[in-house]
């Protein structure tokens, strides 16, 4: 069970300005319901202060609790200050978020931001970087900003905070480089490095070759052997010897002592090499 | 430490369930007065062998085994693992396993880690359900092979209850030499299994499921089953098991089995009355809801039903304000971003698998509570809904 607040409980369990407001100044409509919350932000604005607020939201009590704090926060404020309203100041107005949960005060964020640009007129930045995450159709612009925001340090705070990463992973790399050039300089905390990680084929050959050739393969040349990569499936690794390789006895043994081990020392841990007949 | 447990109503017995008074009873000596390591020469040690073999002889009968085919272990997790590691390193050629895609963690995520494990290769086929949880037996026999050396396919599933033919595949899986693995942890106590009239080899169960304590488990292993032990140690269980006995426990476990076959008939009337009422009823009070999974070839005590438009924490929490006790395969009650694998197995769209609730009763469970759980759902979902973007009042 998540360790909530009382601040979240009673904010989840007795929400405030739920509902829509009708011709609002501003609307925000974040989420969906695939991505398992959502939330539906009505403004009212007048002489650009924010003089009611109200949501509507789908997802569990952070994201309730959330969404119920954000109205209460923004009603009476200045649209120019409302603007530069953070999660972070949501997640601290009711006394912080379990970290699993960052994301519902992102959300809560990403919903005013886009309700005031709805009520200016104007086309959020965000909609328009590219997409990293496919599973939560979050962007690099969105990942770009939560790191700087919220001084995020690892790819695990990254989906945390925005998602990204939490589905099937693929975009493990693409976060961990966006982390690398955004923070370029502060090193980068490698929560990731005791799971499995999960690579592409793509970037497994990419990878295996790399190590191969930097590695393996001047190895093997003193002895006068060789060897090329042949097939990726899966974590198989198909490989092809060479040279003196072909008639040493020992060849087996340096496959799976030698080859195996440096490839999953250096790419993946669950690499399984075989000699392509 | 006070849990107030009588002030629950606890509908969720596939997560765990409660320690039944005499099952406390019984165990009660081994952690006082009769402490003795059953391996020890002396009288006072060795009496207490006699327990282990008494509940040995008690969890052989609730599934029709032999005493020489029970072996214990510490949960149903362990002994998942021993089965299908021992059937691999049996059978060194053989590099397949067929199991299904809606399968516990605890064989899901062995199946995963069998590469960095074993150190062979191995090919996993992962049988796809239908909408309804239920499998293909077609797709089963395909996926059969020359090389296949287990299957493991539980016998009933957590989430939904949904009840696997294994008497059926187990048959067809020794016809062509192929061993067979059932985690039958949620259909053990529940369902009567009588393993001596099938082709199952290996069987794994949990105490905690069926009102022992937690930490004890039981690998049946077919007489005759090629076995190579998974932790390696002393001589206890016959060298198949290294590790001294959780004497209290596995006594425990010797009694729930005993009050199990006692209150078999139970679970298939009253609990399931209990359970078919719960549900009907919940169909029947709140709009857009559905079940999830097969209505007839199904555990008696669970119900899986998702309520549209809202999310399975949040419903949780309101329930936990009055007391009831279940489960959800929402994204947001497991800390990972995406909701249950068993539902989105079986296609329940989005809508439904973040607010799907598993209510799953046991014997303990009355009417009185059932009524009270009536009553009390219907206006939480309708207050989330009022919440919820997505829900537009017919």
């Amino acid at each position: 069970m998540w360790e909530y607040t009382d601040k979240v409980q009673e904010h989840f369990l007795h929400p405030h300005n739920v509902g829509e407001i009708e011709n609002p100044s501003g609307l925000g409509d974040v989420g969906s319901l695939a991505c398992g919350d959502a939330l539906k932000l009505t403004l009212k604005i007048e002489d650009d202060i924010i003089v009611d607020a109200k949501f509507k939201t789908f997802g569990c009590a952070s994201a309730i609790a959330s969404s119920s704090a954000l109205t209460i926060m923004v009603t009476g404020m200045s649209v120019d200050d409302a603007e530069k309203l953070t999660n972070d100041d949501i997640a601290d107005y009711l006394g912080g978020l379990p970290k699993e949960k960052m994301h519902c005060s992102v959300m809560g964020r990403e919903a005013l931001e886009a309700a005031i640009a709805d009520y200016r007129g104007v086309i959020l930045p965000m909609a328009e970087g590219e997409v990293v995450c496919e599973c939560f159709g979050v962007t690099d612009l969105d990942v770009i900003r939560a790191i700087n925001e919220s001084d995020l340090r690892s790819v695990e705070e990254i989906t945390n905070f925005t998602k990204a990463g939490g589905g099937c992973g693929k975009c493990e790399d693409k976060l961990r480089d966006l982390l690398q050039t955004t923070i370029s300089g502060i090193p980068v905390v490698a929560v990731t490095d005791d799971k499995p990680k999960r690579l592409t084929t793509l970037q497994k050959i990419k990878k295996i070759e790399e190590v191969l050739e930097r590695e393996i393969k001047p190895a093997l040349k003193k002895d006068g052997g060789d060897i090329e990569l042949v097939d990726v499936d899966g974590d198989f690794v198909m490989v092809s010897l060479r040279g003196a390789c072909t008639s040493c006895a020992k060849s087996q043994t340096t496959l799976k002592e030698y080859v195996e081990k440096k490839l999953r020392e250096l790419v993946l841990d669950s690499l399984i090499v075989e000699e392509a007949k | 430490m006070k849990c107030e447990a009588d002030k629950v109503i606890y509908m969720d017995n596939n997560a765990t369930t409660r320690v039944a008074p005499e099952v406390v009873d019984a165990m009660m000596p081994f952690l006082t007065e009769c402490y003795g390591n059953p391996s020890s020469m002396h009288n006072f040690g060795g009496q207490v062998g006699g327990a282990i073999e008494k509940a040995r002889a008690q969890v052989a009968d609730l599934i029709g085994a032999k005493t020489s085919e029970i072996t214990y272990t510490s949960c149903g997790t362990e002994s998942d693992s021993t089965a299908i590691i021992s059937a691999l390193q049996a059978f060194p050629e053989k590099r397949h396993i067929v199991t299904t895609r809606v399968e516990h963690p605890a064989i899901k995520h062995l199946c995963e880690n069998l590469d960095r494990l074993t150190g062979h290769k191995h090919r996993v086929t992962r049988l796809q359900v239908e909408a309804d949880g239920t499998l293909d037996m077609a797709k089963y026999e395909e996926a059969l092979a020359d090389d296949t050396a287990i299957v493991s396919v539980m016998w009933a599933n957590n989430e939904t209850g949904v009840i696997f033919p294994v008497e059926k595949m187990a048959t067809m899986a020794k016809e062509r030499g192929i061993l067979f693995h059932t985690d039958a942890v949620q259909a053990v106590g529940k369902i009567p299994i009588n393993l001596k009239e099938l082709d199952i080899d290996f069987l794994s169960l949990s105490g905690h499921k069926l009102h022992a304590p937690k930490g004890v488990g039981v690998l049946y292993v077919r007489r005759g089953t090629p076995f190579v032990p998974f932790l390696a140690g002393g001589h206890q269980e016959g060298g198949r098991r290294g590790g001294t006995e959780n004497v209290a426990s596995i006594v425990a476990l010797g009694r729930a089995c005993e009050l199990a076959q006692e209150t078999m008939e139970e679970e298939n009337t009253r609990v399931r009355a209990l359970r078919d009422r719960l549900e009907e009823g919940l169909l029947a009070a709140v709009p857009n809801s559905m079940l999830n999974g097969h209505k007839t070839d199904r555990l008696p005590n669970t119900t899986n039903i998702s309520f549209e438009f809202v999310e399975g924490e949040a419903i949780l929490l309101h329930m936990n304000l009055y007391n009831i006790c279940a489960s959800s395969g929402s994204a947001c009650t497991s800390g990972s971003l995406e909701p249950s694998h068993v539902l989105r197995a079986m296609g329940v769209p989005f809508t439904a698998a973040h607010g799907s609730i598993r209510y799953s009763l046991s014997v303990y469970n009355t009417e009185a509570e059932v009524d009270f759980v009536l009553e009390k759902m219907p206006p939480i979902i309708a207050e989330l809904r009022e919440l919820s973007p997505f829900w537009k009042a017919e």
